[in-house]
C-alpha cells in the first residue's frame, strides 16, 4: 500500500477544488448532475489523493486499485478528480457534455484514462466490481476494488444480487461506499421506496458495515483504512452526506439532482466555494 | 441417415478443451450448468468456474468486470434469460465498452418443447442483433457449435451465440474450421436460394432434396453468422436464383429473415419468403409437433420455395 502522506487540511482543500470544478463544468455544459457530485466530493478527494494505489501516468497498470462509479451521473466529480490527479489536463474539464468531447454525460470505459467501466444506467456497478475483485483474486493480485453507489440506486435489485454474491465468495478486496444523501429525483428516498434500515440490510447480506459522516475527511480516511484491512468479508461504508454540500441553495435540494446553475446561481456558488478556499 | 447430436454437449466439450488450452477463459453459470453443459468446464476447471445463482443481470455485470480484467468470459444460461432478463446489462456493461464477453445460450427456439413459451427463445436474435458491437452466431449443428465456440474464444469482443436444446441432425464436418462472418454454400442450385441458421439448415437441405424431385434445384446457404451478415455470399447466390427463402427457429420479425431482407433490399431486391414463427409465442408440446404446428419443417420450406419461385418476375 502506497498511502500518500497528506494532511486533512490538504484533502479538504482538494475537495473544495473538486466542488468548484463541478459547478464550473456543469454550468458551462448547461446540464449535468451537481447535487450528487457535491455530496461525494470529500470521498473522491480522499480516494484519489490518499487511499487509491494508482498511477495517473500509467492508467492501465495491472496492480492498480480499481474505482467503479456505479452512480455514473456524478461523472463531473469523477472527471474533476481524475484531472486533478493528472490523468488528463484540467482544461479539458470545460468540454464536459459537449459534442466531440471524451467527457461524456456519463463515464465511458476506453474514452477517458482512469475510467474503469461504462456506467450511467443505475444498479450495475457493484456487479461489475464483483467481477473485477474476483479477477484480482484469481490472478493473485493485491489490488482493491472500490465501488461508489448512490443511495437511490439501491432500490434496484441487481445491487442485492451482487451483495449476496460478494459475501458468499468472501470478496474482502471489495469495498462499496454508499453516498447516503437521502435524496433522489422525486424527493426523499424514504418517501419513494424506503431504504431503511439500510445498515441492517447490508449486515444481513453478510457485509462489514461502517457508518460515517461523509463530509468529515478524517472519518473517511479511517473508514477506508479499516475497510482495506478486511480479510474475510466485503465492506460497505455508508457515508451520510448532504446532497449539494458546499453550495447553500443546493444543499438538501433534490431540484439540483440533475440541473445546472444559471448565471446568477453560478456566481453565488463560486463566491461561497471560493470564500472557503481563501 | 444423418447422425443427431445436441449442440450443448459439444459446447461443453469445447469449453472443457478451452479450460486446458487457454488460462484466460472463465465460465459463468446461473444455476443451469447441467442443462447448458458448462458443467463439463466446471469438472476440469472449478477454479475458473463462477456460480452466480439465479441472477442473470448480476452474471453479466460480473462477466464484464472479469473481461475488463483480461479474462475471456463465457456467460451461459437459457436463451430467454440470457438475452431478455439482462438485455440492458449486456448493452451497457458489455456491448458499449466492447468487452470480451461471450453470452452463449442454449434452449433457443420452439424445439425446447415441453417447457412451453416461457422457455422458448424466439426473439433473442432480434434483440441481440440490434446492439452495436455485438456479433450474433447460430451454429447449424453440434460440430459447428464446437468450432464456433473455439472461434469466438479467439475473437476479441462481444458475441451472442444461440443453440438449441434437442438433438439436431449433423450436416457439417467434424473439425471443419469456423470463420465468424463467413456463410457457407452447402448445396449448389440455380432456381432458388434457401438461407438457414441453426437446425433449419438441415431442413433446408431436406427441402432441397424434395424440390429436386420436382426439377427445382435449390442453393442452400448455412448462414451461421447472422451479424455481421455475409452479404457477399447471399447476393452472389440470389443474383443467380432471383428468389430467396429464409428459415429460422425464431420470430420472422427481427431475426435472420429480417437481416436477409435488409441486405437484399439494399442490393438486389428479390422476392423473399420467410419461414419462422409468425409473431407468436410458442406452447408446450413435443419438439416435432411444435415444429409442424408453427410451420418450421422441410415441407414448409419447400412450399415457401415454390411460392417464391412462382412470384419471381
Amino acid at each position: 500500500m502506497t498511502m500518500k502522506d497528506i494532511s486533512v487540511a490538504e484533502l479538504e482543500e482538494i475537495a473544495n477544488r473538486l466542488r468548484i470544478h463541478v459547478i464550473e463544468m456543469t454550468t458551462a455544459a448547461g446540464s449535468g448532475h451537481p447535487g450528487g457530485s457535491l455530496s461525494a466530493a470529500d470521498l473522491m478527494a480522499v480516494l484519489y489523493f490518499r487511499n487509491l494505489n494508482h498511477d495517473p501516468s500509467n492508467p492501465l497498470w495491472e496492480d492498480r486499485d480499481r474505482f467503479v462509479l456505479s452512480k455514473g451521473h456524478i461523472a463531473p466529480v469523477l472527471y474533476a478528480a481524475l484531472a486533478e490527479s493528472g490523468y488528463f489536463p484540467v482544461e479539458d474539464l470545460k468540454t464536459l457534455r459537449k459534442m466531440g468531447s471524451n467527457l461524456q454525460g456519463h463515464p465511458v470505459r476506453g474514452k477517458v484514462p482512469g475510467v474503469e467501466m461504462s456506467t450511467g444506467s443505475l444498479g450495475q456497478g457493484l456487479s461489475m466490481s464483483c467481477g473485477i475483485a474476483l479477477a484480482g483474486r484469481m490472478d493473485g493480485k493485491d489490488y482493491k476494488t472500490y465501488c461508489l453507489l448512490g443511495d437511490g440506486e439501491l432500490q434496484s435489485g441487481q445491487n442485492w444480487e451482487a451483495a449476496m454474491f460478494a459475501s458468499h465468495n468472501g470478496l474482502s478486496n471489495l469495498i462499496a461506499i454508499v453516498d447516503r444523501n437521502r435524496l433522489q429525483i422525486t424527493g426523499s428516498t424514504e418517501d419513494a421506496v424506503s431504504l431503511e434500515p439500510l445498515p441492517e440490510k447490508w449486515k444481513a447480506f453478510g457485509w462489514n458495515v461502517l457508518i460515517i459522516n461523509g463530509h468529515n475527511v478524517r472519518q473517511i480516511m479511517e473508514a477506508l483504512d479499516k475497510a482495506a484491512e478486511s480479510k474475510r468479508r466485503p465492506t460497505v461504508i455508508i457515508m451520510n452526506t448532504i446532497k449539494g454540500k458546499g453550495v447553500s441553495f443546493m444543499e438538501n435540494n433534490a431540484g439540483f439532482h440533475g440541473k445546472a446553475c444559471n448565471q446568477q446561481e453560478y456566481e453565488q456558488a463560486m463566491r461561497e466555494l471560493k470564500g472557503v478556499s481563501e | 441417415m444423418t447422425e443427431k447430436l445436441a449442440q450443448r454437449n459439444y459446447y461443453g466439450k469445447a469449453l472443457a478443451d478451452l479450460a486446458r488450452e487457454n488460462p484466460r477463459v472463465v465460465v459463468l453459470d446461473a444455476d443451469l450448468a447441467g442443462s447448458t453443459k458448462i458443467s463439463d468446464f466446471q469438472k476440469v476447471c472449478p477454479e475458473r468456474f463462477v456460480e452466480v445463482g439465479i441472477a442473470e443481470q448480476n452474471m453479466i455485470g460480473i462477466a464484464a468486470g472479469l473481461a475488463a480484467s483480461g479474462k475471456i468470459a463465457f456467460a451461459s444460461t437459457f436463451g430467454v434469460f440470457a438475452t431478455g432478463r439482462c438485455w440492458e446489462q449486456i448493452r451497457l456493461a458489455v456491448a458499449y465498452p466492447r468487452l470480451n464477453v461471450k453470452v452463449v445460450a442454449t434452449h433457443c427456439g420452439i424445439s425446447v418443447g415441453e417447457d412451453g413459451a416461457s422457455h422458448q427463445a424466439l426473439e433473442d436474435i432480434a434483440v441481440m442483433r440490434a446492439l452495436p458491437n455485438m456479433t450474433v452466431i447460430s451454429p447449424a449443428d453440434a460440430y459447428e457449435a464446437y468450432a464456433a465456440t473455439k472461434a469466438i474464444a479467439e475473437y476479441d469482443g462481444p458475441v451472442y451465440m444461440r443453440m438449441g436444446r434437442a438433438e439436431f441432425p449433423t450436416i457439417t464436418e467434424e473439425g471443419a474450421p469456423f470463420t465468424i462472418g463467413k456463410a457457407k454454400v452447402i448445396r449448389e442450385g440455380g432456381d432458388v436460394t434457401l438461407v438457414g441458421c441453426g437446425q433449419m439448415v438441415s431442413f433446408c437441405l431436406d427441402a432441397a432434396e424434395e424440390l429436386s424431385k420436382e426439377g427445382i434445384e435449390a442453393e442452400v446457404i448455412n448462414m451461421s453468422t447472422i451479424k455481421p451478415l455475409d452479404t457477399e455470399t447471399l447476393v452472389a447466390s440470389v443474383s443467380k436464383t432471383g428468389c430467396c427463402v429464409t428459415a429460422e427457429e425464431h420470430n420472422i420479425i427481427g431475426g435472420l429473415g429480417s437481416a436477409v431482407a435488409e441486405a437484399l433490399s439494399e442490393s438486389i431486391p428479390a422476392l423473399l419468403e420467410r419461414v419462422g414463427t409468425r409473431d407468436t409465442f410458442g406452447e408446450s408440446g413435443k419438439p416435432a409437433e411444435l415444429m409442424e404446428k408453427y410451420g418450421l419443417t422441410a415441407a414448409h420450406i419447400a412450399e415457401a420455395a415454390r411460392k417464391s419461385i412462382s412470384r419471381r418476375r
